[in-house]
């Protein structure tokens, strides 16, 4: 049955993301999260595990979600089901791709999609961010622990490295690494 | 050397009237061997279409690209263009725009979709079967792997503190993806309309994402059918 479930969330999670790779955040939080397979801290984690090694994001996370739910066997239904659909719909539409590309129905529905996926990876920033920057609820007071401070420090210094087009990965290590730094001194400064 | 004096040579030559490559290697084959071999050869010769060998090849070329590519997606399309189209020749440069159209305006991972896409183009159903299988193998194994290394560091302090920092780092390269999907973007009155209410059904109002994303598919083509319908009267 659990094979079953992780075959359906993520063939639902293959057929309804467009634009591919960060563009399937928002279906993946919401289902991932609402069956309990993973919190949001351990799926932000993962975003950075998937930077670091190749492959699609997609393949990456429903082989992930599935192997830590359901071992090997839930790995291959959940990569299974976020494959299938692009498979069969490239297949169904390569013979006439230049029909489906230019139909004013597909054009159309794109006209929507496009600003759609903008909006909700906005969305997806919006709830990452106040989790990340707020781990105990978001308030003033909070704003005052040194936890917000470093967050907010690195999060400025990759932003600005990622709009320079650095590598994700070098921003990955570089804020791990100062991640570690400021662990390690909040600890010795506290004691 | 002794290679004419292989029993039932006589045979060879009228059966592979099509390369000379074929024929000397058949000779070869013959000092060594005799006919078995050849006839073997033939038949695999005969059966195999121009399709089906190129279905090892289109396998590990996209396990290669499965296996190299970090980050996936649009990080893809290069390693593609380099392998698919300069170096097999399989599809043309023009091709590669086809990928990418076809990749942004069908569902599921830009990978997958070209994965399929140039298989088929190349090699029918098993082709795209093929390319598929071999772009995903890799990161099946690498992250089925990486599970096991993740749930053993996962309690060590200083991996904490490093995924602490590297959660703000994944948010400003979420924002990033934002913004570039932004630029992809078309931008009338209604195009931001359409992401701003996504943006607050799925924050705020916790609306199911498949609803937002059929319901703004609908608003798309509703609007551009009567755009089309002004203009034309």
């Amino acid at each position: 049955m659990k094979y079953l479930i992780l075959f359906w969330v993520f063939f639902k999670i293959g057929a309804f993301t467009f634009g591919g790779g960060y563009a399937m955040l928002p279906l993946v939080q919401e289902e991932v999260l609402s069956h309990g397979w993973l919190s949001w801290e351990e799926i932000v984690n993962f975003i950075a595990v998937s930077e670091s090694t190749p492959g699609p994001f997609a393949v990456n996370m429903s082989t992930y979600v599935g192997q830590e739910t359901a071992g090997i066997l839930g790995a291959f239904c959940a990569t299974f089901g976020v494959v299938l659909p692009s498979f069969g719909i490239v297949l169904a539409v390569a013979r006439c791709f230049d029909r489906f590309q230019n139909s004013r129905i597909v054009k159309g529905c794109m006209s929507g999609l496009k600003p759609a996926v903008v909006g909700m990876i906005g969305a997806a920033l919006f709830s990452t961010g106040s989790a990340v920057f707020f781990p105990e609820g978001v308030s003033l007071g909070n704003m005052l622990q040194v936890s917000f401070g470093v967050s907010a420090v690195i999060f400025v210094v990759s932003l600005v490295l990622a709009f320079r087009k650095a590598h994700p990965i070098l921003v990955i290590v570089l804020s791990g690494v100062l991640g570690i730094l400021a662990g390690y001194a909040s600890d010795t400064l506290a004691f | 050397m002794s290679g004419g004096t292989a029993p039932g040579h006589g045979s060879g030559p009228d059966c592979s009237p099509d390369k000379e490559s074929t024929e000397s290697t058949m000779e070869n084959d013959q000092t060594m061997k005799g006919e078995n071999i050849m006839e073997n050869d033939q038949t695999i010769k005969a059966g195999g279409t121009r399709e089906s060998s190129k279905l090892l090849p289109l396998f590990l070329t996209f396990l290669k690209i499965g296996a190299f590519t970090f980050g996936g997606g649009y990080a893809m399309i290069p390693l593609i263009q380099k392998e698919v189209v300069e170096k097999q020749k399989w599809i043309s440069d023009q091709d590669i725009l086809e990928i990418v159209a076809i990749a942004e305006s069908t569902p599921g991972p830009i990978a997958i979709n070209a994965a399929t896409f140039v298989g088929y183009r190349t090699a029918g159903i098993a082709g795209a079967f093929l390319a598929t299988l071999g772009v995903v193998l890799p990161s099946f194994f690498i992250i089925l792997g990486i599970s096991f290394v993740l749930r053993q560091f996962q309690e060590q302090k200083m991996v904490q503190y490093a995924f602490q920092g590297i959660r703000a780092g994944v948010l400003a390269l979420i924002a990033k993806a934002c913004f570039s999907m932004y630029k992809q973007s078309p931008k009338s009155g209604i195009a931001y309309g359409i992401m701003v209410t996504a943006l607050i059904c799925v924050a705020f109002f916790q609306v199911n994402v498949l609803l937002v994303i059929a319901g703004c598919a609908c608003v798309g083509l509703i609007s551009s059918i009567l755009a089309e319908r002004r203009h034309g009267t």
